[in-house]
């Protein structure tokens, strides 16, 4: 900087040092309390000198928590949700960037209106369409009077049903289902040269070539950027999951956190339930780690 | 913004959107059109009929103390949990942007919570916080029962609004330390130069700047304490004692899956989307706006 401010520069080390303790001291606490024993995790105050039953009590929450399936759940989930969103997000920006049809307009608001409505504000509804996922079209039948006029005709009658509980579709597909990387794309595609499509077209590629050999593989920042940011925002996720995986062999890690709450009466085994946050809080702590940079890029090109 | 070469066959192009629409057909207008419909209905739990009530459900709910109770704490829960992690996020991104020595480790380090599940994050303050073990055990230990957010509510209150906090402090400092960092150092420097402190410089300066990413952090800080705060309630304290921590959000899911009372939690659903409707329409005003003044 331009001057000398010892004093400045001494308060700013302190209170970014304070702000480190507090950003990282409640995983350190975690951790150190997973490394205690039943006693000493109860100790008013509890020591923060590491125990040593740390690999003990990592073993005891992943088998008492079953975490092995539950992780795999997660990674599963998150990584269909991280997918689809970029795929089906990337197919919509270039429907709405390189076309020009009728109704293109108010497609990219039908689009648009969905950042607004979040998940758990519709959350009754929307359990009731993964019950039975073709409830809307049967609606749609219904309404329009067409399953009153097919039963008439051939005597059959319409009743469409495919439930999707407790399976990985079932989560994945309701949480891919908002428009938030689509406006990530459209922002990119919009800065691409129009000369560049001249060029493609003059060669003779058409609309499929051009988005698959040239327009993807220069997005492959945002890809990186969009699929980390939905991985994060996927594997946290609790209240989707925890309604709609009611067999606990679907369940996500998340949501099995609540398995390890100690019981009240005896000594509580918070050892064990650090150990257990401690696994489950890992993985996406991880993901930030490696992948910060498209992290913070995707987190700031989509919310602006 | 338009392109000026497109791709002259418009039928692939509307197909290369179908996927999405169907999607968003399925798992987003035909719920949330559900969700009026069922607020306007008496709904028999799991398959039952229905029958049109009109506004009635709003009535019963608004005459309703538990709701006004939720209302009047998630106000509370937003107000004071958004403006703990956007003050201190923005102390923390200011000083991480005066770049000394370690400010690189710092915006590293200081993101590293919002990684973190708000269940995760929930189950490491319910241990921190717990009255009869952890760090607040040290209170009960020389003014036996002075913290129980078992019994008491306010500390109930405490308890979830640090577990959210903690969070979101990471996250609101990403977008401060952007928008600190998009400031041209050259500003600064002359405005040293004409001899003006680092405090005058902050609040005539960088201050004034930073206003816009400001308003967008407060607007996503308040929706995200509406939705996201559900993990961190139903972790800690379930929305007790006495209704004490009941937040919109954990209201509309106990009313609804646990109280099976579907045309209730569909109404609260639909005051609770068009607050966040509101908010959202608010926020892209000011993106807007903020376009403007590059």
């Amino acid at each position: 900087m331009v001057e000398r401010t010892p004093i400045l520069n001494f308060f700013t080390h302190l209170i970014l040092f304070i702000g480190f303790v507090m950003a990282v001291g409640p995983i350190a606490i975690v951790a150190i309390a997973a490394s205690h024993n039943l006693a000493e995790v109860n100790q008013v105050p509890m020591s923060l000198i590491p125990g040593t039953d740390f690999w003990v009590n990592l073993k005891t929450a992943w088998t008492t928590a079953d975490l092995g399936p539950k992780l795999l759940n997660s990674l599963i989930f998150a990584g269909g949700v991280a997918a689809g969103k970029v795929i089906i997000s990337a197919l919509t920006a270039f429907s709405l960037v390189y076309f020009r049809y009728p109704g293109r307009h108010f497609i990219f608001w039908l689009v648009f209106i969905t950042l607004m409505l979040p998940l758990e504000v519709r959350i009754v509804p929307t359990y009731a369409v993964i019950a039975n996922v073709l409830s809307p079209y049967q609606g749609l039948l219904d309404a329009t009077g067409l399953t009153w006029l097919i039963e008439k005709v051939t005597g059959i009658q319409v009743s469409l049903n495919m439930g999707l509980l407790n399976s990985s579709l079932g989560l994945i597909l309701p949480l891919v289902a908002t428009a938030t990387g689509t406006f990530l794309y459209r922002q990119f595609f919009l800065t691409i040269p129009d000369e560049l499509t001249e060029a493609a077209r003059m060669d003779g590629a058409g609309s499929l070539r051009f988005f698959f050999d040239i327009l993807l593989p220069l997005s492959r920042t945002n890809m990186a950027a969009l699929g980390t940011i939905m991985f994060l925002w996927a594997w946290n996720q609790y209240l989707w999951p925890l309604l709609i995986t009611t067999d606990p062999s679907h369940a996500t890690a998340v949501t099995e956190l609540k398995q390890l709450i100690p019981n009240v009466g005896g000594l509580p085994e918070w050892h064990i339930a650090m150990a257990g946050t401690l696994i489950v809080m890992i993985p996406p702590l991880l993901v930030v780690v490696l992948m910060q940079r498209w992290f913070v890029r995707g987190l700031i090109a989509t919310e602006k | 913004m338009e392109k000026r070469t497109t791709f002259s066959k418009w039928s692939v192009g509307i197909l290369f959107a179908v996927p999405q629409l169907l999607l968003i057909f399925t798992f987003f207008y035909w719920p949330a059109g559900q969700a009026i419909f069922w607020s306007l209905t008496l709904q028999q739990p799991w398959g039952g009929g229905n029958i049109w009530v009109g506004l009635d459900n709003f009535k019963s709910i608004l005459a309703n103390p538990d709701y006004w109770n939720s209302v009047t704490i998630s106000i509370i829960f937003a107000a004071i949990s958004t403006s703990l992690s956007m003050g201190v996020a923005l102390v923390l991104a200011a000083l991480t942007d005066r770049q000394l020595r370690g400010s690189k480790f710092y915006s590293v380090v200081l993101i590293w919570p919002y990684g973190i599940a708000a269940p995760a994050s929930a189950m490491a303050f319910r241990f921190i916080l717990a009255p009869e073990a952890g760090f607040m055990s040290i209170v009960n230990h020389y003014w036996p029962g002075l913290w129980d957010p078992g019994l008491n509510g306010a500390d109930a209150m405490a308890t979830i609004i640090a577990a959210f906090s903690w969070k979101y402090i990471g996250y609101s400092f990403i977008f401060f330390l952007a928008a600190f960092q998009a400031i041209p150092r050259s500003l600064i420097e002359a405005a040293a130069m004409d001899g003006s402190g680092v405090i005058r410089r902050f609040w005539d300066i960088q201050f004034p700047l930073i206003t816009p990413t400001i308003f967008f952090l407060l607007v996503i800080n308040i929706t995200e304490s509406f939705q996201d705060s559900f993990g961190i309630v139903d972790i800690m304290t379930a929305g007790g004692p006495h209704n004490s921590t009941n937040l919109m959000v954990y209201k509309i899911y106990s009313d609804g899956f646990k109280g099976l009372d579907f045309s209730g939690a569909a109404a609260q659903s639909i005051i609770l989307m068009l607050l966040i409707i509101v908010l959202t329409i608010f926020q892209f005003r000011f993106i807007e706006r903020r376009v403007h003044y590059r």
